[in-house]
């Protein structure tokens, strides 16, 4: 009795424990949930935070890009409405695929693709078909009803109603990954300027996005502002733009320029303006719009020809003869050359066993009489003159000499135009001159082709005209600059600074007569069957010797003389003499800007019809 | 009779019957609150979930009331048929039923859908008191745990069959019976061991946890005989063991050897099996040390096996359900969606909540499945912290309340039911309350009572009340 008693007490103790485990392991899972619950509840506030951006929904409003006008007010670049079809696939339902792709036009397959796409999301609206015609859209709105989860989102797109001035104007699209990383304002789906003014002038355009809060019901469903708008974010309108071009003379330009490769920049001496800037080939920027941007682009990058390559501000050639007036210059100011000192040339220069052509023209011939015959040898002459004056003691320092000169015409550094990417060209270098030949082992004989603008120096078409506006504007220039005017804006011009040189004005009045000769000089000038009455055109003319071909065409001119309204270079890769097309096609378009008219039909037709064959 | 009858609703625990029907209504207010929208008129608008709710409300009642009025004998003698039934209709699911959310586990008769499943933990809770409650019946005599054991397995099985993993989990709830009843504490600590090994093995991979297994058992040894005075060789066995293992482990991490690790580990141990059974056999301690070597290898494999267990055991969304939980990825669009959402709503409450009607979370959509297994994401959010601890207050009153009347049952029948019951509640809360607050994997089952569905519902009902009339009959002799 007492045993099995026992017994019991034992299992009774032992059941009581394991039941006592039973309840400690319900209590304790319970007030470990108590405490998770208090912390995420009460401590944790972060929930609250995403509880709230969950119920309200976030939209936000792209203001229009700002529009782009020429100097005189023309619009050159205008929005346009373009509409997506957007989806969101959380809201989809019972779609009927066939009767959305009926309307729309577009292929099962990419639909289907699209949609998988969109699928990563179900929450965030995503752009399935962009830019759906005006008439699409207009009979989808009737039946969207009928597609739960679609909707057209309204959106501007650029417009170049001039089709012209595409690498100068520049084009937007979808913002890249890295650009998203660089700046924080832009978001997936968000437009930026590409290259162009666009690029450059990207914070002005763009204005200021804004967005509205909503309150957003059981099924997504916006009932209302949120507190009135009090979180809203205002929209700020992107800045109209006024440009510098004359979009006539840059359309006449390109037009001029096709089939051929090449740049032309005009420029108004007395303010730096840029009244085109033409670079060829080059291609409609309204192909930049539209469906099939990223067909197009591909075609643009795959071009031999190189259309995206913007060649008045990155093309690199010798100036050629037209370097001519700025050793002129320079020896005038150094007092080396008189506007009456003499050389003599036949028919090409000798020193040395060295040899430099050139043709057949008088001789002796004074130094306004150089300029107007493009004489090498003079140059030759004079040029080493220079560089070997016994006021300098030795080739090198008179090279230094020469090149500060060189510098200050703005060689050798970008101008500092406000366009991307623009490059530099090349001034040569003491010290590559000492390395190439040895310290002291060179002189004015080994360097005399920079005298006649080959050899090392090279300079884009912008510097070749910035040269023809200071030569024009006797003694300075101002930074060339594509922007006049931004709305209400008073937006930071410093890099349009005056530029003076170290050149007395009265040696500019010898050079421009000079170039006045080029053109109205008649017998002898090298480019005398182009003077146009009354226009007092002053040119001169460039053949830049090319090693991979047929020699590039030069021509800078500016125009009249007195009081000098344009400013103008042109180079035609592979075109011959300065004189045979840089030349006409300079001053047509001088003529077209100072007068709006063309004498001389045939030429215009000669230059128009000349087309060149590259070899790639 | 008419006397008895009467007697019998003076004597059934009132409390449990109370918490029940408070947890039944709680739970149809908010599945109302989850499903609301202002557009929708009644709350008893049966094309709506919370008015079918409303009917499966009042026809658990009527089974309630049924339940307490049907003779308990009928639920012990009739305990294996049951359990035959369901399992006929399990079968029957397996092979004709529709898949519905990547299970077929429905029965549909036209005018029903239900759930066999649900009422599997209910035969099965019967066939396992009226096993254990035969004399003689000893859960520790191995052939009788094998038996509970082949009760067990053929409902899971199916219901594992059916592709409804998470209801066959809720079956390891009668290890705690099971422990009531006799099962050695130690079986119960290895197996949260095993939980734990394994899921430490995911987390921080499977040889770390080996080697921290290894070394966690050699302490223990150094423990039990490292220190014992009369052991003259005492430093040089332990030296011996500890080379067995430093040595093959070390060689194989330093050569870089390209062999599974699991065949070093094994190695070790298998060099040191023959010397340590021997000089094991003649110690006083053998068991212990046998133990020792048994859990420590046992470890080890369950800890290499994870890698072949996660990847070729587990489906795709197990495995993203469970790397989630342990934040070893992060997926806020798929499968951590639920979980972040369900944080957010619950977390929104703070302490008093947003009030009946005003929660944004669930209402709004946000919460996936908000009135099924995410239920507790509404009373998070509108009644807050207070509300929630209120509900899981009465949880536990009522699960403890049924292990405290249990324990006063005359038979071992209703004792042993009643802690099924009790366990399968529990198991049912921890999980689900578990997983609205991200401590506990997504596994898709009903909060008991709360959670919207007729066949939950039911299930939990005849489950408890079967409980409530044994116990107000405990006088009565039921075998």
């Amino acid at each position: 009795m007492t045993v099995s008693n026992q017994i019991d007490d034992s299992n009774q103790k032992k059941d009581t424990n394991r039941r006592f485990l039973l309840y400690a392991i319900v209590v304790f899972v319970a007030l470990l949930y108590i405490g998770r619950l208090f912390y995420i509840q009460v401590i944790d506030d972060s929930y609250k935070l995403d509880a709230t951006n969950n119920s309200r929904r976030y939209e936000v409003q792209h203001p229009a890009r700002g529009l782009i006008y020429d100097r005189n007010g023309k619009l050159i670049v205008a929005n346009e409405a373009a509409y997506d079809l957007m989806v969101v696939t959380g809201q989809i339902k019972n779609l009927d695929t066939l009767a959305l792709l009926s309307i729309i036009n577009v292929s099962k397959e990419i639909f289907v693709a699209e949609l998988r796409k969109a699928q990563k999301n179900r929450y965030r609206p995503y752009p399935i078909i962009r830019q759906i015609s005006a008439e699409t859209y207009a009979r989808l709105q009737e039946q969207l009803f009928n597609f739960p989860g679609f909707y057209v989102q309204t959106r501007t797109v650029r417009n170049y109603p001039y089709h012209c001035g595409a690498l100068a104007l520049g084009y937007i699209s979808e913002v890249g990954k890295d650009e998203i990383a660089a700046d924080p304002y832009y978001e997936q789906g968000d437009y930026i300027g590409k290259i162009g003014i666009e690029k450059r002038y990207e914070s002005y355009l763009r204005g200021v996005k804004g967005g509205k809060y909503y309150q957003v019901d059981v099924k997504g469903r916006v009932k209302g502002s949120l507190e009135d708008g009090k979180y809203d974010k205002t929209v700020t309108l992107g800045k109209n733009i006024t440009t510098t071009l004359d979009i006539d003379l840059q359309q006449y330009g390109e037009k001029l320029m096709q089939n051929k490769k090449g740049s032309i920049v005009a420029i108004d001496p007395k303010t730096g303006e840029i009244l085109a800037i033409v670079s060829s080939p080059t291609f409609d920027p309204n192909s930049m719009v539209g469906r099939l941007v990223s067909e197009n682009y591909n075609k643009l990058v795959r071009d031999p020809l190189k259309p995206l390559y913007n060649r008045p501000i990155q093309g690199v050639y010798p100036p050629g003869s037209t370097f001519k007036t700025v050793n002129a210059l320079i020896g005038l100011q150094e007092g080396i050359v008189t506007q009456n000192t003499m050389y003599g040339c036949q028919a090409g220069y000798y020193s040395g066993g060295l040899h430099v052509g050139c043709h057949n023209h008088v001789s002796p011939i004074n130094l306004i009489e150089s300029i107007k015959m493009s004489c090498n040898a003079y140059y030759c002459n004079e040029f080493r003159a220079i560089i070997d004056a016994s006021k300098f003691g030795s080739a090198r320092e008179g090279f230094l000499t020469w090149q500060s000169y060189i510098k200050s015409f703005g060689l050798g550094k970008p101008l500092g135009i406000d366009l991307p990417s623009e490059k530099s060209g090349n001034i040569p270098r003491a010290e590559s001159y000492d390395k190439t030949y040895g310290k002291n082992r060179w002189n004015s004989l080994t360097i005399v082709s920079l005298a006649i603008g080959q050899g090392e120096i090279t300079e884009t078409p912008l510097q070749m005209a910035n040269i023809a506006a200071t030569i024009a504007n006797k003694g300075y220039y101002y930074t060339p600059h594509l922007v006049k005017e931004i709305d209400d804006t008073v937006f930071d011009k410093s890099f349009i600074q005056r530029h003076d040189l170290p050149i007395a004005k009265n040696y500019f009045d010898i050079v421009t007569e000079g170039m006045y000769q080029v053109v109205n000089g008649g017998s002898g000038a090298t480019a005398w069957w182009l003077a146009i009455k009354g226009l007092d055109i002053c040119g001169k003319t460039g053949t830049a010797q090319n090693p991979h071909g047929e020699d590039h065409s030069m021509f800078m001119a500016f125009a009249p003389r007195n009081n000098p309204k344009i400013a103008i270079a042109v180079c035609v890769e592979n075109g011959g003499f300065g004189a045979t097309l840089a030349a006409p096609m300079a001053t047509l378009m001088i003529e077209k800007y100072l007068t709006d008219t063309i004498t001389n039909a045939w030429r215009e037709q000669q230059v128009l019809e000349k087309s060149i064959t590259y070899k790639n | 009779m008419e006397r008895q009858e009467v007697s019998i609703f003076r004597r059934i625990d009132w409390q449990i019957v109370l918490i029940y029907l408070f947890l039944v209504i709680a739970g149809w207010v908010n599945i109302y609150s989850a499903v609301y929208d202002e557009s929708m008129s009644s709350i008893l608008d049966t094309s709506q979930k919370y008015g079918k709710q409303f009917i499966w409300i009042l026809a658990a009642f009527f089974i309630a009331i049924s339940i307490l009025i049907i003779d308990s004998k009928l639920y012990f003698s009739l305990s294996y048929f049951f359990y035959g039934v369901v399992l006929v209709l399990l079968v029957a699911v397996y092979l004709f039923a529709p898949e519905i959310k990547g299970a077929r586990s429905w029965v549909d008769l036209g005018w029903v859908r239900f759930q066999p499943s649900e009422f599997a933990k209910l035969t099965t809770s019967l066939v396992i008191a009226r096993f254990l409650g035969e004399n003689g019946v000893k859960i520790t005599r191995f052939s009788d745990a094998f038996r509970v054991f082949i009760i067990m397995i053929l409902p899971i099985a199916l219901i594992v069959l059916q592709g409804d993993a998470g209801s066959a989990l809720v079956f390891l709830s009668f290890f705690f019976v099971f422990y009531r009843e006799g099962m050695p504490l130690s079986m119960l600590l290895i197996g949260f061991g095993l939980i734990l090994v394994f899921s430490l093995s995911i987390v921080w991979g499977s040889d770390v946890i080996s080697i921290v297994s290894i070394a966690v058992g050699l302490l223990v040894f150094y423990g039990m005989f490292g220190f014992q005075k009369k052991q003259k060789f005492s430093f040089w066995v332990l030296l011996l063991v500890t080379l067995v293992f430093v040595v093959p482990i070390g060689t194989y991490y330093y050569l870089k050897l390209e062999i599974p690790t699991i065949i070093v580990f094994l190695f070790c141990f298998a060099i040191l099996l023959v010397p340590a059974s021997v000089y094991v056999y003649k110690k006083k301690r053998r068991y212990s040390l046998l133990l020792l070597f048994g859990l420590c290898l046992g470890s080890v494999l369950v800890s290499q096996s994870v890698g072949y267990v996660f990847t070729n055991v587990l489906e795709e969304h197990q495995q993203k359900r469970i790397n989630v939980l342990f934040g070893l990825e992060s997926d806020p669009r798929g499968s951590e969606f639920n979980v972040i959402q369900s944080k957010i709503a619950i977390g929104s409450g703070d302490l008093t909540g947003k009030g009946f009607l005003s929660g944004t979370q669930t209402k709004n959509d946000f919460v996936p499945e908000q009135s099924t297994d995410f239920i507790f994401c509404t009373i998070g959010e509108e009644w807050g912290f207070l509300g929630s601890v209120f509900i899981i207050g009465l949880f536990v009153w009522l699960i403890i309340r049924i292990m405290h009347d249990a324990e006063k049952q005359r038979t071992e029948f209703s004792r042993i039911y009643g802690y099924c019951v009790a366990c399968i509640l529990f198991f049912h809360f921890t999980i689900n309350i578990g997983m609205t607050i991200g401590l506990m994997p997504v596994i898709g089952i009903p909060l008991p009572f709360f959670s919207y569905g007729g066949s939950s519902l039911w299930g939990f009902t005849i489950l408890l009340f079967i409980f409530v009339k044994l116990d107000a009959c405990r006088g009565e002799k039921i075998q």
